[in-house]
């Protein structure tokens, strides 16, 4: 399995689909590949965006509403103990997907976003002060930066951001040199949404502990192609979607070690997050329910739990080759249409091929893309640092899912040829 | 392929290419940011107001085809109209680009070459910008950039 810490030697450049990997199966596990989009079959090249779903997280959230559906903690009915034992076991799921030490420090939150306020708001705001700093990398969503931002507000700490290089790679040297005993956060994408870098997380997790900083990983775009080792990284949180990887929306996955989950006050208040209230003084409850006020998306973490069991019944790592090969492919192909240019081209990537073409506003092609049946995403992906840094205003981004093959590639460039007479 | 080639007539993509009145200008009596974030769309525009009429009309900016036509459009259409008849140009306009049946478009002359725009609900907005900062930039009540979000 690879891990969190993937080498960067040109992997992807090597990579080929491996001969046990049966990407017609795949695709048969997701209905909505079936579609036909104005009278074209669907060609999904917007995972990154969102993922679509297998059948059988549908059917899981299905049975889970036809059999199961009642409020959980709470009944002694057995609809509820049938719920709670579903909730609960997908929390031991994640827990297993990301090989966290314990169930309880796995956090279920609405998402990506939703986990990284809660840490922001949460362990920032109780333990940040003036002249402390956040360090943030030039690659971060949109997400890994405005809660940062709100709670330095909040405490007086700075934001600092480590710049990137050409290719869209974060600069170790510029960020060995911004850490300082100053550093209080370190908040990191594993991999970049915009351009599909993968950082070297472990490396710098360890370097930001020397300095006695805590680091969050944003996962969203890593957990559906690597296969992740909180532990291994060593990180303090591991944020993630489960809508990113073949999950429903609306729901994700906080990891938190365990000492500081402890020590973290609660994000709200409400139901199932006390032990006892009384107006005098309310006592919360443990961790991890400390964090998971009120009725929770129940049918969510469900399909969360029906999601990490997909994706563990096939070989990732034949996966990941499968995914490596087909974005090598696209990378080769969309190089050589006249006016292209490739935009992120970091020596470790994965999922993603984010890239402009001459003459043509991205928003124009992906309406002309979309009438020829292909989904791709453009605009700014949540990432505006990224494209200033690029000096541009958006690129087209093609992204990848387990499901994705050389034919839906060659459905991309035939598109872009269209999109290219259109303006000619 | 019709609906495209609706959306991305001749004119238009004229007008992408060699936008009109695409310059700054320096003695505006009006000058409005419009920004769109979805895409990264943004524009200056300038106006030049003689008593109630608009004398000179000018944008600067970058954007997708849509938007950017419909720009270098508006500018052509509202030279020498007074502020109530941008106004009223506005509303057209907007009633043009979002309605569901295909209503007379004749009296908005070379502006009707957008109508297609209706038919794809995510570009309305790239498409009614410039229309939107016009309207910010007569009304003369706010330095805040216009957003279509």
């Amino acid at each position: 399995m690879t891990t969190g810490t993937v080498k960067a030697e040109g992997r992807r450049q090597k990579a080929e689909t491996p001969a046990g990997f049966d990407v017609a199966k795949i695709r048969a596990d997701f209905p909505i590949l079936a579609e036909r989009v104005h009278g074209r079959p669907l060609v999904y090249l917007d995972s990154a965006n969102t993922s679509q779903k297998p059948v059988s997280v549908l059917q899981a959230m299905d049975d889970y509403y036809r059999h199961a559906n009642a409020n959980i903690h709470r009944a002694t009915h057995l609809l509820s103990e049938r719920a709670t034992a579903l909730y609960e076991g997908a929390r031991a799921k994640a827990a297993r997907f990301l090989n966290a030490p314990d169930p309880h420090t796995i956090v279920l939150t609405k998402g990506t976003t939703d986990g990284i306020n809660l840490v922001a708001q949460s362990y920032g705001r109780s333990t940040l002060k003036a002249g402390d700093e956040i360090l943030l990398s030039w690659l971060e969503h949109h997400s890994n930066i405005v809660p940062w931002q709100m709670v330095a507000e909040q405490t007086g700490a700075a934001i600092r951001v480590v710049p990137i290089n050409d290719r869209g790679e974060i600069e170790q040297e510029e960020y060995a040199a911004l850490l300082s005993p100053r550093t209080k956060i370190v908040a990191l994408g594993h991999v970049s949404n915009a351009l599909g870098t993968i950082n070297p997380v472990a490396a710098m997790v360890a370097q930001a502990h020397a300095q006695g900083a805590v680091v969050l990983v944003d996962g969203a775009q890593a957990a559906p192609h690597l296969a992740i080792d909180v532990q291994a990284l060593d990180c303090d949180f591991y944020v993630l979607s489960s809508h990113k990887m073949y999950g429903p929306t609306g729901t994700g996955v906080l990891y938190g070690r365990a000492a500081l989950l402890e020590a973290m006050p609660p994000y709200q208040g409400g139901g199932d997050m006390i032990a006892s209230v009384t107006f005098e003084k309310t006592r919360y409850n443990q961790v991890p329910y400390k964090f998971e006020a009120g009725t929770p998306n129940i049918a969510g973490v469900v399909g969360l739990g029906a999601a990490v069991d997909y994706l563990s019944q096939i070989d990732r790592e034949a996966a990941l080759a499968h995914e490596d090969a087909v974005l090598g492919y696209a990378t080769a192909q969309v190089r050589q249409i006249p006016g292209a240019r490739i935009i992120g081209e970091a020596r470790d990537k994965t999922g993603v091929l984010s890239f402009m073409l001459e003459g043509v506003h991205p928003h124009d092609a992906g309406t002309i893309l979309d009438q020829q049946g292909v989904a791709v995403r453009t605009g700014q992906h949540c990432a505006q640092p990224v494209m200033d840094r690029f000096c541009i205003p958006a690129t087209i981004r093609a992204s990848l899912g387990i499901y994705n093959t050389r034919e839906d590639i060659d459905a991309l460039v035939r598109g872009l040829e269209r999109v290219r007479e259109v303006f000619a | 392929m019709s609906q495209l080639n609706e959306l991305y007539q001749e004119v238009i993509l004229d007008h992408n290419r060699r936008p009109r009145n695409f310059r700054a200008i320096e003695a505006a009596t009006a000058t409005q940011e419009g920004y769109n974030p979805l895409c990264g769309d943004r524009l200056t525009l300038y106006l030049t107001l003689k008593g109630d009429v608009i004398a000179d009309v000018a944008f600067q900016g970058s954007g997708c085809a849509i938007s950017k036509a419909s720009a270098s459009l508006m500018t052509e259409a509202l030279k020498g109209k007074t502020v109530a008849q941008a106004r009223e140009l506005f509303d057209k306009f907007q009633a043009m680009i979002t309605s569901d049946h295909a209503g007379p478009t004749a009296d908005l002359g070379k502006l009707s070459v957008l109508a297609g725009v209706r038919e794809f609900p995510a570009r309305i907005k790239c498409a009614s910008l410039a229309w939107h900062t016009m309207k910010a930039a007569v009304a003369h009540d706010t330095d805040a950039p216009v957003s279509t979000e």
